[in-house]
């Protein structure tokens, strides 16, 4: 609705029509299920792992004519969740780490892949000569170059930081670069008219018009950075340098500790969920004044 | 405006003088254009697509530059002296109403507080003094080309080029912008040149009209409107609105048989 029109006034005596009540009921309906729904289907997924594993005499297994499984080849929800609070000090740990090479890893590729955006954005010339091996360093499989970097890096951590920095920083150039070129060309001739500096264009202008492209590469970035992460940690951090979540994950393979590779593999997915909440309400509180993306729109 | 000289009597701001752009080899959008502008005019550029006529308002905005002939400015051309309302309103959708009218000036090195009072006079000018703080998303089409209107007008420019500014307005939006156009322009005292395809708009509008035809682009007719103004609604309605569209009709007919 636009600020324009007023409100239609409604007669006194009128009330809402049944067309509008079922409306109104269907929405209120969509909003409890949109929060229900994901909850019990998780509820409903634990529950058949649970009893498919446990094959305590019960109907599923009964019907499956299926014995119950080994708990050292699928431990059941309940060994898992044993794990996630007997350990729960050690996978923080191996959390912070995950976290810290991930956080780390899209900090600098928002400093690296926005930085030569801009820079591509002011130097057509720029762009041509590096773009193609930005692209290169993103069609590269990180799990291939993992290894090279872990000869040149000693430092596993440093090692990691790298590999996931390459995965994050591409989706955040390529974005940034699309947001600056994608300015109205009426505006860019006004500003023009009114002789504006290179600086002034870009900051009024262009940077505000890339922002949604920006936060859209970000989003993505923040969640490539978290596997960039994991593959970085299985591929240098070979057990015994005490690296992160996915370290964990392959130590305790190597023990047989499965119920513990299971807790880990939960923490990371909490972690890549916490990151990708934050990063789109971070999108939302930037672009609710204005972008249509994030405009809440009535009717 | 009673005011206005006889249009004979007026000075001149701006000679184009056999003005010609041709884009690329063998595209030539605008051949031979002689106009003078002089202050205090409403000129129209009438015209099927095609004829050049936003090519004409681009030369003189500055964008781009006369392959033939050249333009003359009287006196200096400075950058506050030009404002543009272009066919869309073209507003930065992250600012408010009151941050986009500021552009012009902010671009200036004005900063917001400083001008604040230019700012608020010209949403008032264009009767959107309430909306200062809204956001160009929340405002009906009308209201968005005021805003670009409003910021045409803030630096207090000499000469407004407007290109098709009203052209995807509904009828009764575009005939109120239009009566507060002419309201706005007395009140600044500026020069307007006005692109329009629309004969009925221009004759409304303008003291003349410039009629263009196509391939290549080129003006072959100069008409007088002369009458005084302001006009009001009631200047539609009558049997002199009614002479003026026909002879601009019948000259815009005649550009468009000649590119055929």
């Amino acid at each position: 609705m636009s600020l324009a029109e007023s409100p239609p006034q409604v007669a006194p005596g009128v009330g809402v029509d049944a067309e509008e009540r079922a409306r109104a009921r269907a929405k209120r309906l969509e909003m409890v299920a949109k929060w229900t729904l994901p909850p019990l289907v998780m509820a409903l997924v634990v529950l058949l792992w649970h009893l498919r594993v446990s094959c305590d005499p019960n109907l599923l297994c009964w019907l499956l004519g299926s014995e119950p499984v080994p708990h050292y080849i699928v431990p059941g929800p309940g060994r898992v969740a044993d794990v996630l609070v007997g350990d729960f000090g050690l996978l923080m740990q191996g959390m912070q780490v995950t976290a810290r090479i991930s956080l780390l890893a899209l900090f600098f590729a928002v400093i690296g892949g926005v930085g030569l955006a801009i820079l591509f954005s002011l130097s057509k010339w720029t762009e041509m000569s590096f773009f193609p091996y930005a692209v290169i360093l993103q069609v590269t499989p990180v799990v291939a170059i993992a290894p090279l970097i872990k000869i040149a890096v000693d430092d596993a951590f440093t090692a990691a930081l790298i590999a996931a920095w390459i995965v994050a920083f591409f989706p955040i150039l390529s974005n940034t670069t699309m947001g600056l070129k994608s300015v109205d060309h009426n505006l860019r001739d006004l500003y023009r008219i009114y002789g504006a500096t290179r600086w002034q264009r870009l900051r009024y202008l262009e940077i505000p018009s890339a922002l949604p492209y920006f936060l859209t590469g970000l989003r993505i970035g923040g969640t490539l950075s978290l596997i960039g992460a994991v593959v970085a940690e299985f591929v240098i951090g070979t057990s015994g340098t005490g690296l992160g979540l996915a370290s964990m994950i392959q130590e305790a393979g190597y023990r047989l500790n499965i119920p513990r590779m299971f807790a880990a593999l939960v923490i990371i997915a909490v972690l890549g969920i916490v990151i990708f909440a934050v990063l789109s309400f971070l999108s939302h509180l930037l672009l609710r004044k204005w972008h249509e993306s994030a405009v809440s729109r009535e009717t | 405006m009673d005011g206005t000289p006889a249009l004979a009597g007026r000075a001149p701001l701006l000679t184009l003088q056999s003005v010609g752009k041709t884009f690329g080899r063998d595209v030539e959008a605008l051949r031979g254009m002689s106009l003078e502008i002089r202050e205090g005019d409403f000129i129209s550029l009438l015209g099927p697509s095609g004829c050049g006529k936003s090519t004409a308002l681009r030369l003189i905005a500055g964008l781009m530059h006369p392959t033939a002939g050249a333009l003359r400015w009287e006196g200096q051309r400075s950058d506050g002296a030009l404002g543009v309302v272009f066919q869309e309103p073209t507003l930065m959708p992250w600012a408010t109403v009151e941050d986009n009218v500021w552009l012009p000036l902010r671009l200036k090195g004005r900063g917001r507080g400083a001008v604040r009072d230019d700012v608020l006079a010209a949403l008032k000018l264009v009767g959107l003094e309430k909306f200062a703080r809204a956001y160009p998303r929340e405002l009906s089409g009308g209201m968005k080309m005021r805003v670009s209107i409003a910021r045409a007008m803030v630096t207090r420019p000499k000469l407004i080029l407007m290109d098709e500014p009203f052209a995807a307005l509904d009828e009764i939006t575009r005939f109120r912008l239009n009566n507060d156009l002419l309201e706005m322009k007395a009140k600044i005292g500026c020069t307007v040149v006005f692109v329009t395809h629309s004969v009925f708009e221009s004759v409304f509008l303008s003291d003349r009209i410039v009629v263009m035809a196509a391939r290549p682009g080129r003006v072959i007719h100069e008409l007088e409107v002369d009458t005084p103004y302001p006009r009001s609604e009631v200047f539609r309605t009558s049997a002199e609105y009614a002479a003026h569209c026909r002879a601009a009709s019948d000259a815009l007919s005649q550009a468009i048989e000649m590119a055929a």
